[in-house]
Formats: C-alpha cells, structure tokens, sequence
C-alpha cells in the first residue's frame, strides 16, 4: 500500500504548551520511555517488582510473558492509567508517576494505545469511535471525517464507518482500535494484546498493521503478547509498499528497531535483542521460548 | 461471603466514604468550569426525565387514589369526609410525591446508571477515555448529575399533580365527592412551606441518585458479576438514602418554616 495511506494527521505536538516539559529530557538518544525500579502491588500481592528498562525513539519493544505475570499493568503504567508503589516512569521525560490527572490528559494526546480487548465505546459509531479524539479537539466535521476515512483505509475497513461496535467481529474491532490510536499520529503507540483472542489468520492481519505502522510512520511503540510467533513475526518481517502486505526480511534478517522485554512473576527476565533473545543460555527462557 | 477483620471492614469502609466524596466533589466542581458536554446533558435528560414519566404517573396516579380511597373511610367516621382532598393533596405535596418519585427513579436510573458505567469500567471503556485525554467524571458523571437533579425536580410535580388527579377520580366516582369541593379543599391544604418543603426534597433525592447510581459504576470490580453486585448495591444504597435524607429534610424545614 502506498505510503501515503498513511493518516497524515499531525497536530503540532511541539506547540503545546506541556506544564514540565523539559527539551533536554527529549530527542535522538534519549528514551522515550523509561521505567526505573518500578513497582506495584494489589492490596497484598505484588504485580511488578522493581522493573526498570528503557525504550528508544522509533523503537519497537515487545513484551512478552506468559498471563498473569503483569504485562498489562506496566502498560497501563506507562500511559499514567495506573500509579506505581515505587519507583519513576518517565514518559516523552515528564515523570507521569508525579503528573496531575490534568497534566496526563495533555500528555497522552501524544500517546495511542490499542486495548486488549478493543475498548471501542458501544453506544458511539465507527466513526465516532475513531473520531473520538479529534471531537474532543473540536476538529470541523468535515476534516475529522476526511481524518477518519483515512485513518480507516490504513486499517483497511473504510466500509465499515457507519457500523456499531456490536456489529464488527473481533479483529474488526481491534482494527478499528487501531485506527483510533493513530488518528492523531501519536509519538508513541501502546498495544496491549493487539492479537489477544484472535484466530491465527486474523492475528497475522493485525500484525501486519503493527509492522506497517512501524515502517511507515517508525513511531516508537509497546507491544504486548503472549504469543511467541506473533512476537517473531513482527521481528522478522518488513513492510513492502509496493505490495502492501509485509514480506520476511531477506536472508532471515531481523528488524533492528524491535526489541524484547520478557516478565515472568512481575520480574523481568530479559532485556535485548532479537538475537541475543534466541541465544539467550536463562533456562526459564529457553523453556519458555520452546 | 468471607469474613474480613473489623479493621480491614473499617478501613474499606473509610475509603470509600473518601472516594465517593471525591467523585461527588469533581462532579459538582465540573459543573462551574468547562468544557461542558451539554449533548451528554441533554441525551440523559430525555433518558431519565421523559423516559421514566410512565412510570411516574403510574406511581402517583394509583397512590393518589389508594390514598383517597384509604383515608376516606377514616374520615368518615369524624365525618370529615370533605377533608379527603386536603389529605390527599397535602400527603401527594409533602411527602408521597417526592419520596415515591425518587424511589422509583432511584430503581429505574440509579441501577441504569451502576450498570451502564459498570460494563463501560470492566470493558476498559472508562480507561480508553482516559487514554484519549477525556475526563470521565466530566463527561460521564457530571450530565448525568445535572441530568437527574433537574428532571426529578419536574417529575415530582408531575407526580403530584396526576396524584391529586387521581385522588379526585375516586373521590367522585367511587366516594360521591364533589369535585369542586375536593379540588378547593385540596388548593386551600396547600401552603408556602409544604410546597418549598415538596420541592427541596427531588433536588437531594436526584443528587443521590446521580452520585450513588455513578459511584457504584464508576467502582465496579470483577466482571458481569460486579456489574450486578454495582447495580444491586446503587439501588439499596441510593433508596436508604433518600429515605433518610427525606427524614432529616422534613426535620429542617419543620424548624424552618414551622409545623405548618
């Protein structure tokens, strides 16, 4: 598909007046997330435990763990949605731990996230759905719509606008919570479970849209899943404009920018590559990889 | 049900007087500041003021008439059977009308309000909003506060008036009243304190339905089951209070306005 597909969405971030931004805290080099001694607990069982890592601009970093081990609650960390026990999480260098509610709504204009299980608002249409964001920037009708036609076509499920929730099967839905993250063209993308539910052939649809947003718009994101092929695909494939459909990078390649964070029990167990994941020696890992 | 400690039992119950307070808070804080969605206003104000009217003529229709049929064979016996109008009026005014009225609307939207926002919490949907930088105690909460203190207050003279009404019916068709003297009786029953009195009341009682209804919503927890377990709890919880608040709001207006 052609790039230019691609939602041109672009309200000027940088001219936003952010109550603590500080620009040394942003750019090339510097994270645009970081977790540092992160922790969490639930009245008494701890969820996370002491988890730091860091994700680089136009970075992809998936993470990985079987359920339960606390996947989603570090992305609900990471948008602000949820606060940590301990430590800091600096997101775009605002420390989101520390942030008012007020100051995060600003903030996560430049964050989308796709929610495990799609999170699209029932009593809205598919294209107020998708709207949803530029409604509130009180965007005029007609450019919200040409917004959401576009936005749309990326998720290729332009026929279905006037549609309901109810009336999308799953991967339609998780399409069209897709199109909603991007919309606005966020800096950074958060997709919890994006493939969670899903058949097999759905699930490589809806990978195939997380590489395309990749290699197109080479926004940084967080990915989470508990499906290892999935994880693999997405490190091994690249997007092909000229086809539109993802293609395996040639001589068994792997994307640079993707990399891996594992949990296990609120711990992480790996922080790295691709390659230094396959090659990792952790006996857990390898148990966990086979 | 499991036993918890007395100070874990204490504890939970702190918090949540401190987080239905908050929400309470914010809701009415909103209300003073923008932006305001006043679509939101407007859709709850037809779901909750006209979609609840049959039922709140029903309601004040057959009580007026159980009241006139009840009282009539009491007053008979004093032979003040003429009186049957000022009972009816003054009770349906007072207190029936508005302590009926909010009942029945605690039942029908203060469950509707626990459930709807209930499924939105355990489908995530509430969090999605906060992720796309909408707050939702503003754009959920706040309508339907303004929503239902509003329409309740409408509702109760609704409620009075088809409550009167129906009193009349069977003071005339059933009791041989005459209407004139029934509906002058009941004009004359009505005085400045019982009606400000009648017309207090639907304002705190649509304020609890709002806020219990969205609080129990807004704190569901585990699934479908919780979303049944917030609806259950907002309507108990939305009907004691009213039926406490109604007490402590009688009380005060007696020592304001006198025993009139």
């Amino acid at each position: 598909m052609p790039s230019n597909t691609t939602p041109a969405i672009a309200p000027d971030h940088a001219s936003l007046d952010w109550p603590s931004r500080d620009p040394s805290l942003e750019g090339p080099g510097i994270p645009v997330v970081s977790f540092e001694g992160v922790s969490i607990k639930f009245d008494i069982k701890p969820v996370l435990e002491d988890i730091s890592f860091t994700v680089m601009p136009a970075e992809t970093r998936v993470i990985l763990g079987p359920a339960g081990c606390g996947k989603s609650v570090l992305m609900k960390l990471a948008n602000g949605l949820l606060k940590p026990d301990k430590g800091t999480i600096r997101v775009f260098g605002h420390d989101v731990t520390k942030m008012r509610e007020t100051d995060l709504y600003r903030l996560r204009a430049r964050i989308g996230m796709v929610f495990q299980e799609s999170a699209l608002f029932d009593s809205l249409s598919v294209e107020d759905n998708v709207a949803y964001r530029l409604h509130e920037e009180k965007v005029p009708p007609e450019e919200a719509h040409a917004r959401v036609v576009e936005s749309l076509k990326f998720v290729e499920l332009e026929q279905a606008i006037a549609k309901f929730p109810s009336e999308l099967s799953g991967g339609m839905r998780r399409r069209v919570s897709i199109a909603r993250a991007i919309i606005t063209k966020p800096d950074l993308i958060l997709y919890d479970s994006p493939t969670g539910g899903l058949d097999p052939i759905t699930s490589t649809t809806i990978v195939e849209l997380v590489v395309k947003q990749r290699d197109v718009s080479h926004t940084t994101s967080l990915l989470i899943t508990h499906r290892l092929q999935d994880a693999f695909t997405l490190a091994m494939h690249r997007f092909d404009p000229k086809t539109g459909h993802m293609e395996p990078i040639p001589d068994g390649g792997i994307d640079p920018s993707t990399k891996f964070l594992v949990l296990n029990e609120g711990k992480v167990v790996f922080d790295g590559s691709t390659d230094e994941l396959v090659h990792s020696e952790d006996p857990w890992l390898k148990a966990y990889l086979s | 049900m499991p036993f918890v400690s007395p100070e874990v039992f204490l504890k939970e119950r702190v918090q949540a007087i401190q987080d239905y307070s908050l929400l309470t808070g914010r809701a009415v804080a909103n209300i003073f500041t923008g932006p305001h969605y006043w679509d939101d206003v407007f859709t709850q104000m037809d779901s909750i003021g006209v979609g609840s009217m049959p039922i709140v003529i029903l309601t004040g229709f057959f009580t007026g008439c159980v009241l006139a049929l009840q009282s009539a064979s009491s007053l008979e016996e004093f032979g003040a059977i003429s009186m049957t109008g000022n009972l009816v009026a003054l009770s349906m005014v007072k207190e029936l009308g508005p302590v009926l009225t909010g009942l029945m609307i605690s039942g029908r939207n203060a469950s509707g309000m626990a459930s709807e926002l209930g499924s939105m919490k355990v489908t995530e949907q509430i969090d999605a909003m906060r992720a796309l930088g909408t707050d939702p105690t503003r754009k959920l909460v706040t309508p339907r506060l303004i929503a239902t203190v509003f329409m309740l207050f409408f509702l109760t003279i609704v409620s009075d008036a088809v409550g009167i009404a129906g009193g009349a019916l069977v003071s005339v068709a059933l009791l041989g009243l005459n209407a004139s003297s029934y509906f002058h009786a009941s004009y004359r029953s009505l005085t400045y304190a019982g009606i400000t009195q009648g017309l207090v009341k639907p304002l705190f009682s649509g304020f609890i339905i709002a806020t219990v209804g969205c609080y129990f919503g807004m704190n569901t927890k585990g699934g479908t089951q919780g979303v049944g377990r917030a609806t259950t709890q907002a309507v108990v919880v939305s009907s004691v209070f009213i039926i406490v608040v109604d007490f402590l709001v009688s009380r005060a207006m007696i020592g304001f306005f006198g025993s009139q």
